[in-house]
């Protein structure tokens, strides 16, 4: 039996297993969606295609799956481009299925034609055009493949809409063939002994943790790792969860924004173990201070990520999880030197503080978002101070409980990343811990939750300002607060009138009980936390400076 | 110091896109690209001259690598090769300076190619040297017009540029 170009992706996508899809029709995807209507594919009619994208990206962030996102020819395509930059920059696996004018229009400036492909090309791992629809099924099937081995990232196949509609024989290839695509999954033997060895040397090692743990699911390794050798652990902003940050051996995150103990102790160490990380200038800051003491062993899954920022004494190539198992088979127990001493002292004396004055203070909001919710939640942010606070002021104990666009900084991915979480892992308590800059960027998701009732909790911290770059204008540019100061809608009618719960809450003691009324509502909340508006997110490293350079806190 | 990359990719529609693009977005010098078919008709061949030290070079491989369409790259900078580039030049050319004009394509083993009633045109392959001193020589007359290929290379003797790692050793 010959199918449809459009009934082929549908057949595709249930081969592949998929749940959900997160999109928007138009013209060129009609036929598509004509053959999602009565498939088992749960759809999510999106109100915004940059939702779409952000929604698959928040969905396979949370359950490690792949997520996909469609939208129509020109203006839809164009619209996922900035969550496919999103996701090309923290490599996430997300499909992107986008309609094109029919092939015989192609080229041709036609109604609604844009060529995703080429806008594409620098913000994808990989992408196709598929002009024959003989080409479809195996286009899927690598698209698929490419999207999550290896390093993952972002795969859009841009479908013409008569490939749509033709039809041919529909076979599933069991494999793909890609000679030019063989990711190292096992590390080099003698490299990893070379490792052991340096770590068997090291006085004072530090383990350098990123998203690639989290990406590959080696969070029990790393656990392992840093307690045969006694390492503290810092973690990027991707890298959160991926180590218990109550655990002693906890120092944060390092960078910019990450904790004194955790910036002190990498600028001291004699050996950084670089885990699933890219050093990355928010985390290197003055890249020749970087930890200058140290011996560097780097582990990454993308070769092209080693050697590239720093040089590197030994680099391995290889799946993060793989390699961590082999190198902890090489190790043996440490027992304690002053290191540990001096990393317990780091960290007691430069906590994590602000101060207390009875204000409604954005860093003691987190901190009981964190204790009503255990520790349990998965946090979501948009990006801005409130990204920072949710990074510092939760403590993450697991993976994949932290979602946040760290690479592009994207603000308005919170709220539709939140959504695709939720759908991803419907029993966990999903929070997007949103500024009131950001939130009005992709608000109108709130729609989208409402209409399926896809029960996120948005947490503004709203400072009538857009925070971050205010801090910036008050430290470097003399408080000239030039077009920061912003103004919102009145969130809680706003909620309201798009059938979404609105609280507001204005004094610490609220604070508790909105977020329990919140938690308990089982229908999308959004709370405006009307904040101190001039606070600061400390320490912070100048961009430039050495990372044991820093200001306040 | 400038290499000589040749890049076996397959032959894909936007795959020349896809490396050019790289090259510029990563602000790579490109000096020349060359792109052909091979023997095989689903694989083309680059030649890639990129100026750069060895870290630039580790990273211009590597992210070529991670391009889905490119299969094999071989730095062939520090082996032995052949290298070559082919020029035309048309120069002008009145009756009374074509004597000496032949003359140098003589020297230089080139050809004409055609001839009009006050210009030349003339097809030389080389090196790199060649190609820069035959235009050298040919300045003089004037040129009028000039297209150069870029380089094309290959490993001597028993090496290859090949897919087929095993063909080697034959
Ligand atoms: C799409 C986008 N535009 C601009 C920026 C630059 N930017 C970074 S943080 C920020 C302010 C964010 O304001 P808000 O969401 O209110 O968060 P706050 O810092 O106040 O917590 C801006 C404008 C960005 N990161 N993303
Ligand atoms: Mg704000």
């Amino acid at each position: 039996m010959k199918l449809s170009g459009a009934e082929i992706i549908v057949k595709s996508l249930q081969e592949e297993g998929v749940e959900a899809i997160f999109g928007y029709p138009g013209g060129a995807v009609l036929q598509i969606y004509d053959a999602l209507y009565d498939s088992s594919l749960k759809h999510y009619l999106v109100r915004h295609e940059q939702g779409a994208a952000h929604a698959a990206d928040g969905y396979a962030r949370a359950t490690g799956k792949p997520g996909v996102c469609i939208a129509t020819s020109g203006p839809g395509a164009t619209n996922l481009v900035t969550g496919i930059a999103t996701a090309y920059m923290d490599s996430v696996p997300i499909i992107a299925f986008t309609g094109q004018v029919a092939c015989d229009l192609l080229g041709k400036d036609s109604f609604q034609e844009a060529d995703i492909t080429g806008i594409t090309l620098p913000i994808t791992k990989h992408n196709y055009l598929v002009k024959d629809v003989k080409d479809l099924a195996r286009t899927i099937k690598e698209a698929f493949h490419i999207a999550t081995t290896g390093r993952p990232g972002p795969v859009l196949i841009d479908i013409p809409k008569d490939v749509s509609i033709k039809k041919t024989k529909f076979d599933y290839p069991a494999a793909v063939h890609l000679r030019g695509y063989k990711p190292t999954v096992e590390g080099n033997k003698g490299q990893i002994n070379n490792a052991a060895r340096l770590i068997g040397e090291a006085k004072r090692p530090v383990i350098y943790a990123g998203g690639g743990v989290v990406t590959s699911g080696a969070s029990e390794e790393l656990f392992r790792l840093a307690e045969l050798t006694l390492s503290p652990v810092t973690t990027t902003l991707l890298g959160i969860g991926s180590f218990p940050e109550t655990h002693p051996l906890s120092l944060g995150m390092l960078g910019m924004h990450g904790t004194k103990a955790a910036n002190y102790a990498v600028s001291e160490c004699d050996l950084l173990i670089a885990v699933g990380a890219r050093f990355d200038d928010r985390v290197t800051g003055k890249i020749d201070e970087f930890a200058p003491h140290a011996k560097i062993i780097h582990i990454d899954v993308d070769p092209a990520e080693i050697g590239k920022n720093v040089r590197v004494d030994v680099p391995i190539v290889g799946d993060v999880k793989r390699v961590l198992a082999e190198l902890n088979n090489k190790l043996q127990q440490h027992l304690p030197t002053d290191w540990q001493d001096r990393i317990a002292r780091l960290k007691q004396e430069n906590p994590l503080c602000y101060e207390e004055n009875g204000s409604l203070k954005p860093q003691f909001i987190i901190e009981q978002i964190y204790e009503v919710t255990k520790g349990e939640a998965t946090i979501v942010t948009e990006v801005g101070q409130n990204q920072m606070w949710a990074a510092q002021y939760y403590k993450f104990t697991k993976p994949r409980t932290f979602i946040s666009s760290g690479g592009l900084g994207t603000m308005g991915y919170g709220l539709p990343a939140a959504i695709g979480a939720k759908v991803g892992r419907p029993d966990s308590v999903v929070i997007d811990i949103a500024g009131d800059g950001s939130i009005q960027m992709n608000i109108q998701e709130l729609a989208t939750a409402v209409h399926y009732n896809i029960p996120v909790i948005v947490a503004i911290l709203n400072n009538n300002y857009l925070g971050m770059v205010r801090q910036w204008q008050e430290i470097f540019y003399d408080r000239r607060y030039s077009y920061t100061e912003i103004t919102g809608p009145d969130f809680v009618k706003l909620a309201a009138a798009y059938g979404a719960v609105g609280i507001r809450v204005t004094k610490p003691e609220e604070v508790k009980p909105a977020l329990k009324k919140a938690i308990k509502a089982r229908r999308p909340v959004l709370i405006d936390f009307v904040v101190e508006r001039e606070e600061n997110v400390f320490p912070m490293v100048p961009p430039g400076g050495a990372i044991h350079k820093m200001l306040g806190g | 110091m400038r290499h000589i990359l040749a890049v076996l990719v397959e032959n894909n529609p936007g795959v020349l896109t896809r490396v050019a693009g790289l090259f510029s977005r990563r602000g790579y010098n490109i000096d020349s690209l060359t792109v052909g078919r091979t023997e095989n008709p689903q694989i083309s061949r680059m030649t890639i001259v990129v100026e750069g030290d060895d870290l630039v070079l580790e990273q211009v491989t590597k992210q070529l690598h991670k391009l889905i369409d490119v299969i094999k790259i071989n730095d062939i900078t520090s082996e032995e090769y052949v290298d070559r580039e082919l020029v035309l030049i048309k120069v002008g050319a009145d009756p009374s300076v074509r004597g000496e004009i032949m003359q140098i394509v003589d020297i230089f083993r080139a050809r004409i190619v055609d001839i009009g009633r006050r210009t030349l045109i003339i097809e030389c392959t080389g090196d790199e040297g060649k190609i820069n001193a035959v235009i050298e020589s040919l300045k003089p007359f004037g040129i009028k017009e000039l297209v150069r290929t870029g380089k094309v290379a290959m490993l001597r003797g028993h090496k290859f540029t090949s897919i087929n790692e095993s063909r080697e050793d034959d």
